[in-house]
């Protein structure tokens, strides 16, 4: 649910950066999410399409990535992704407590002229 | 969010029964063409709104049109309530102060284990409760009956507690008289995992009833958990609770958290949580 103020806020940002740079229209917005971020990338997507109307974005394109949780585990001294969320090292078993990303929710880059 | 008129911008939220939020005043929106529509939702039937056209763009352009450029900003899209949970956390730090972020989902014993918990502390520590609910003071009522000061925000329409709603809160306590603040977010395994409070701890309840496999339906709520509290103990059999698993399970999805099995009912593992509050307020005492 929250994916719609969520969008609202990156349009927001997306725009003064836009206009601060001298532009008036926004062609591609990138996002980088994370898969523990809590955002669910179908919704971001739904939600973009019914705001960017009556924004500057309104024929722009929305791009998203998908950023993997990789987690350290510090016995291995090692990074491993966490496919199945289960923060469990693939080396030596032991869960790890210590994301080292997966998080994000950042607004990564913007088409504009 | 604003129901209203779907902008980010928190709906009418109150702080103890008093109006507060951006909407108690008036917000603007602005249109691809650049002009400024503001609006205020203070009427009731919210029909006041105030269009103004004044356009903002200048006519003095120098740059040329039509060239595409890539902005490159690597920027947080919740930069503004990050900044706003780190001036919480820098003033619960300089206060000395223990923050707890208590989440869960509605019904799982957030408010009757807090008021065991201050029942508990009363005389060790003192304690003050911010609590947020999207309608009614209910909770702050009930927290009241131990005495401590409690502050209720009514969220409205939000589904969870942003870090300037809690700033506003912090105002109406006297912080420095305090040694725990625990801040009691609305009931939502969700969205509060996305905002930071600036919290010293992220406590997450999870009660028998709810089956065994919640930490794994819900992985971004309980991989930030600092503290996992198993609650309704006394109910466990009775549920057909599945203690092992469960446990398995949320050290699985919370491999860093500390986990407690309690039950406010019958007092089971109620000492061990506060000895153990008890004990972080003191170390971060001595660490002066």
């Amino acid at each position: 649910m929250h994916e719609f103020s969520i969008m609202q806020a990156a349009l927001e940002t997306a725009t003064d950066k836009t206009r601060a740079a001298g532009a008036t229209q926004i062609h591609r917005m990138k996002l980088r999410v994370g898969r523990l971020s809590g955002v669910v990338p179908d919704a971001l997507r739904f939600a973009f399409d019914g705001l960017k109307g009556e924004s500057i974005a309104a024929d722009a394109v929305l791009e998203i990535e998908l950023v993997p949780a990789v987690c350290w585990c510090p016995d291995c001294a090692k990074e491993f992704e966490t496919a199945d969320l289960k923060y469990e090292c693939p080396h030596c078993h032991q869960p790890s407590g210590d994301l080292r990303q997966g998080k994000e929710m950042d607004l990564a880059s913007l088409e504009i002229s | 969010m604003c129901q209203e008129c779907g902008c980010s911008k928190p709906g009418p939220y109150s702080i103890d029964g008093k109006p507060s939020g951006p909407h108690a005043h008036a917000h603007t929106h602005t249109l691809a063409d650049g002009t400024v529509i503001s609006h205020s939702h203070d009427d009731e039937g919210g029909h006041g709104h105030a269009h103004s056209h004044g356009h903002e763009h200048g006519h003095g352009h120098s740059h040329s049109h039509g060239a595409r450029q890539v902005l490159n900003l690597n920027t947080g899209v919740l930069g503004g309530n990050d900044r706003v949970a780190e001036q919480n956390r820098g003033a619960f730090k300089a206060l000395n102060l223990l923050a707890l972020n208590v989440v869960s989902s509605p019904g799982a014993g957030k408010t009757t284990l807090l008021t065991r918990t201050l029942n508990e502390l009363k005389g060790r520590l003192r304690c003050a409760v911010i609590v947020g609910d999207l309608a009614t003071d209910n909770d702050a009522a009930r927290l009241r009956t131990t005495g401590a000061p409690v502050v209720q925000i009514a969220t409205g329409t939000l589904c969870h507690l942003e870090a300037g709603m809690v700033a506003e809160a912090m105002r109406e306590l006297d912080l420095r008289a305090l040694d725990i603040l625990i801040i009691e977010n609305v009931g939502n395994l969700v969205c509060p995992a996305s905002f930071d409070l600036g919290e010293s701890l992220r406590v997450v309840l999870h009660s028998v009833t709810e089956g065994e496999d919640k930490p794994l339906k819900y992985p971004p709520m309980f991989h930030s958990a600092d503290v996992v509290l198993v609650t309704k103990m006394d109910m466990a059999e009775p549920a057909g609770f599945d203690r092992e698993l469960a446990l398995k399970n949320i050290r699985q999805a919370s491999p860093r958290a500390k986990v407690f099995e309690v039950s406010s009912k019958s007092g089971q593992g109620v000492a061990a949580w506060v000895d153990y509050l008890a004990g972080l307020q003191t170390k971060s005492k001595s660490v002066k």
